[in-house]
């Protein structure tokens, strides 16, 4: 495309969804947003978002959380988004398109991705109040509004979406119904077999299902509101609310209206270069598009592809999109559900290989060519095997498709890792990343870790579904390179730390170096351990205390060895070689009296005084010989460790609640102060943080917490896994509407679960990224009990509760343990010369002389104008 | 002041922890007040600070308290192991490892700590030489 000389070119793009947006970073990749205007039209009130993720509102995820666009990226390359803008004519004489604001942008090139709007069938009544799509976040935001007031709901159309929806249906209260035309759930993507393994399951789940009948008339009352269905088998369904989900269609009216040709059943005519047939000046991409195939693509991935190929072209690079993989990987409602390749057998003298099992709903079919090619396939209720299966397709695997779906323990089931793959089998389909690639980022950039990957590659940031095979990926490519991936702990321990864990568990080993001497590496044992495992393994014995006799005081006998200085003078060490102290303060809830206490005590010993983020008071500047008598006052008043020092559960921070905010929906300070009582002193690979919302507008930011809970007008939300910190992270939800008792039973098998598992200092954040299964597993585990571990889980977790002592409170009542609260064994009135302090805003701060040698002093031309000097 | 260390652990061994200063021996306190793997500070008589570590064996260490690092007194409250057959400790503040027979810094080829020769004896024969202001 070139452009007059001189004049900036433009390039307009009418449609901001995942696809526009896909577009947009293609072109600056290529460096056009350099050399053009860039002017998008986006019809939706808001930039583009995750459809594909559409439903995750339901389950907690607000619309910014699905937000697909970084403003700042939007800025940085000068692209003018006009969001509630859309595109009304094109005038492809004059070049230039009128938007309903009434703004006309001449352009150079024109790039159609107006995607495709639900398909509702001409059936009587259909645009009565109560008929819905669901398409977009508004759709979604209209159908919750007008659930509050309905008892049932019924979908029309069992495919993906329509399925999607009714579980939204269900998930807001709603007795659901799903009416599908086809004699199947999911037409498209799944067999016969397939389609009865969902039904089954799908019913058991509550949902009711209508397979064979259509829909043939809206039923509304005298104020023109929906009450119910009349099907095609004469039967009447009464329903509040109706959802059309039967299918999409291409929007291509724009185009039409402007002459451009389009498919006898919808859809933009491009050619290889999705440039329109019509207009070299126009492209077309994603879902509006009639591909050179003849195909209208639905999915995300072969419109990112067209994205790329449009970008490509534009910048007079080679590229096309002659036809993509249909393949697909879905959790629908809990079950997963995977088709890829000739799904339903169309390949003439294609054979099936099929396992079902009605009873546990798995349904798992190959479809296997002549020559023993793996042409496609379906699997329903298991969908382990998809990301090898996928990769395999047209190729001839090496071993027999039986053994690749039978499931494990029956016969012998095949392991047949992705190192079996060719380098041009595709890992990740949403960005079309091959293993070659994959295997290239940990060769040639020097990737070792499935993130690095990640950023290199793209592969698995998409949908994910590929994470594990690319973990398995980079596992063996740094293996076959000879690096050798030495999963152990440490120097001392080739053992990772949930080896560890399980080995102090089953043998109870209550000591370091009976552990260290008999399961240590052959070097290290004898030896003193080091930094890293002691600590780690003190924090395994502590936490299964209780289940294997130790003491849970973490300063007895040769745990006090095994902790880190913190926990060894339980506070937390300073720059100057000085020690905080935080006693607990439960949810964040403290009486006057005990503020006063503080206060007192942080007078009396000219301590440095500040609020933490976690909702309490932090005392610095004391020195060890003085943490004794401080405690001493604290624990008189009725103070308690707060463990700011520990691996372990540090706060459960609140919002007021109910008991006081207008909003409040439940009593968030008590509940926060349950929790912090209950996990208190538990120790863990790393810190754990927790918050108490009283309702949705989240105060409390539990959202960012290890553990967080949200009040709901029904119970308790509970998320896990989030972070602040340097890679922040929002949590994600665990289960909803919970009661009390189903919450704290939960939050027991989380604990221990991430206790048992993750590695050291692991935050919950990055456990969740790391494990294999990820929060799938997760959630198959504690709330499904997968592993049937639940019972073991919850009872460790009534051994701590009940073993719970204060170890200040021990400490200060035990003088050998006292005795080490000197700053000189040989002068114990003697206090530490170097701690010294110097005057600041009122308080004291560390002086630091030999720190500040070689450091510029602050002069008087650094102080902001207008601040304290004090 | 004169050093009081029958205030501490019991002394169950008889055996006092004593280190060489430039001219003289220097006793610390009880080797009951060491625990293993871990150490303590002692003041010395012209102020100075010295970190006094016990491994599972018996085995004593001495270096400078001081963290070079940081500038704080801390390298007595770090955490003591074996690397490559090396005792080490590990400043508590920012984690750097510290070689306790040569005091040399293993994360840092620059920095060092001074070191002491040190060694249990009888109380008989400790000497009190010097008394802590």
């Amino acid at each position: 495309m070139t452009a007059t000389p001189g004049i900036t070119p433009t390039i307009v793009l009418v449609g901001h969804g995942m696809v526009g947006q896909r577009f947009l970073e293609a072109l600056a990749e290529r460096g056009l947003t350099r050399t053009h205007r860039v002017v998008v039209l986006c019809e939706e009130p808001r930039p583009a978002y995750d459809r594909v993720q559409l439903t995750s509102y339901f389950s907690g995820k607000t619309p910014e959380d699905l937000s697909m666009t970084d403003m700042a990226f939007i800025e940085e390359h000068g692209i003018e988004l006009r969001v509630g803008d859309p595109a009304e004519t094109i005038d492809r004489e004059a070049r230039e398109v009128t938007a309903r604001s009434g703004l006309v942008v001449d352009y150079d090139v024109l790039v159609l991705a107006t995607g495709s709007y639900p398909f509702v069938p001409p059936v009587p009544g259909k645009d009565a109040e109560g008929c819905f799509v669901y398409r977009t976040i508004e759709d979604l935001l209209a159908i919750e509004a007008y659930a509050k007031n309905a008892t049932t709901g019924a979908v029309v159309g069992g495919g993906l979406l329509g399925l999607e929806a009714a579980g939204a249906l269900k998930g807001l209260g709603l007795t659901s119904h799903i009416v599908e035309f086809a004699p199947r759930l999911m037409p498209v993507q799944v067999d016969e077999g397939g389609g009865a393994a969902l039904l089954r399951t799908i019913e058991e789940m509550g949902l009711s299902v209508h397979t064979g009948v259509g829909t043939q008339e809206i039923v509304v009352d005298s104020s023109g509101a929906v009450t119910g269905m009349k099907l095609s088998d004469g039967s009447e369904l009464a329903t509040d609310l109706v959802v059309f989900s039967a299918g999409v269609r291409p929007r291509d009216q724009l185009a039409r209206d402007s002459g451009l040709a389009v498919g006898e059943r919808g859809g933009i005519s491009v050619d290889e270069r999705c440039r329109t047939v019509t207009d070299p000046h126009v492209f077309a991409i994603g879902e509006c598009a009639l591909a050179s195939d003849g195909r209208v693509y639905g999915l995300v991935a072969p419109g990112y592809e067209q994205a790329e190929t449009a970008a490509a072209t534009i910048a007079d690079d080679e590229a096309s999109f002659t036809g993509a993989d249909l393949s697909t990987k879905l959790k629908l409602l809990g079950v997963d559900v995977a088709s890829f390749g000739d799904a339903h057998g169309a390949t003439a003298d294609c054979l099936d290989v099929v396992y079902s099992d009605s009873r546990s709903g798995l349904y798992k079919k190959l479809v296997v060519g002549r020559d023993g090619t793996l042409l496609g396939g379906i699997l329903v209720g298991d969908a382990e095997a998809y990301g090898t299966l996928r990769a395999f397709t047209g190729s001839v695997p090496p071993v027999s498709p039986e053994s690749l779906v039978l499931p494990a323990g029956a016969g012998a089931p095949a392991q047949l890792g992705p190192a079996a793959l060719p380098d041009d089998a595709v890992i990740c389909s949403c960005h079309n990343v091959t293993k070659g690639t994959v295997r290239g980022a940990v060769t040639e950039h020097s990737c070792t870790t499935v993130p690095e990957v990640k950023q290199c590659t793209r592969a698995g940031t998409g949908c994910g579904s590929c994470v594990k095979v690319l973990g398995q990926l980079v596992t063996a490519e740094l293996e076959a390179s000879g690096v050798e991936v030495d999963k152990g702990l440490c120097g001392c321990f080739a053992h990772t730390r949930e080896e560890l864990y399980e080995i102090v568990g089953a043998l109870r080993i209550t000591s370091f170096r009976e552990l260290l001497d008999r399961h240590g590496r052959d070097g290290a044992r004898g030896g003193e351990g080091c930094e890293v495992c002691k600590p780690a393994v003190g924090s395994i014995i502590a936490s299964l205390a209780p289940a294997i006799g130790a003491s849970g005081y973490v300063l007895e006998g040769e745990q006090a060895a095994l902790q880190d200085t913190n926990d060894h003078f339980l506070a937390n060490l300073q720059r100057n070689g000085s020690y905080s102290v935080v006693p607990r303060i439960p949810g964040g809830e403290i009486a006057p009296e005990k503020l006063i206490v503080i206060g007192e005590i942080a007078r009396d010993f000219g301590l440095y005084t500040k609020i933490t983020g976690g909702q309490r008071i932090d005392m610095f500047g004391a020195r060890v010989e003085q943490l004794p008598l401080i405690w001493a006052r604290l624990v008189d008043a009725g103070f308690e460790s707060g463990h700011a020092y520990g691996k372990s559960l540090r706060t459960v921070k609140s919002c007021v609640g109910q008991t006081w905010c207008r909003y409040g929906v439940q009593d968030s300070v008590r509940m926060a102060i349950d929790l912090e009582l209950r996990y208190r002193g538990l120790r863990s690979p790393h810190k754990l943080k927790s918050a108490v919302s009283g309702c949705a507008r989240e105060c409390a930011e539990a959202q960012s917490k290890d553990f967080g809970v949200i009040a709901t007008s029904n119970g308790w939300n509970l998320y896990v896994g989030g972070n602040g910190g340097a890679t922040p992270r929002h949590a994600d939800l665990l289960a909803q509407d919970l009661s009390d008792a189903e919450l704290v039973r939960l939050i027991d098998r989380f604990l221990m679960f991430y206790i048992r598992t993750a590695d050291k200092l692991e935050r919950t954040s990055t456990w969740l990224e790391r494990i294999p299964g990820g929060l799938d597993h997760v959630r198959d585990v504690v709330v499904h009990d997968s592993l049937g571990i639940c019972d073991e889980l919850e009872s460790l977790m009534r051994a701590h509760v009940s073993h719970y002592r204060d170890e200040w409170a021990e400490t200060v009542n035990d003088p050998e343990k006292l005795a080490r609260f000197v700053s000189f064994v040989n002068a114990p009135d003697t206090p530490d010369p170097v701690v010294g302090f110097v005057p600041e805003r009122d308080q004291m701060k560390p002086d630091l002389p030999l720190l500040d040698i070689g450091l510029r002093r602050p002069s008087e031309d650094d102080l902001l104008e207008g601040s304290t000097r004090r | 002041m004169t050093l009081a260390p029958e205030t501490l652990a019991p002394d169950t061994t008889g055996l006092k922890v004593r280190l060489r200063l430039t001219d003289d021996w220097f006793t610390a306190c009880d080797l009951g007040a060491l625990l293993p793997g871990r150490g303590v500070a002692a003041l010395l008589p012209d102020g100075g600070q010295v970190a006094l570590f016990r491994d599972r064996d018996g085995g004593l260490y001495a270096i400078d308290n001081r963290d070079p690092f940081t500038g704080a007194a801390v390298l007595s409250r770090g955490l003591t192991g074996t690397h490559r057959g090396r005792p080490f400790v590990a400043s508590p503040l920012l984690k750097q490892r510290f070689d306790l027979t040569t005091g040399e810094c293993l994360d840092d080829g620059v920095m060092r700590v001074e070191t002491y020769e040190v060694e249990a004896v009888k109380a008989a024969q400790a000497v009190q030489t010097v008394n802590v202001a």
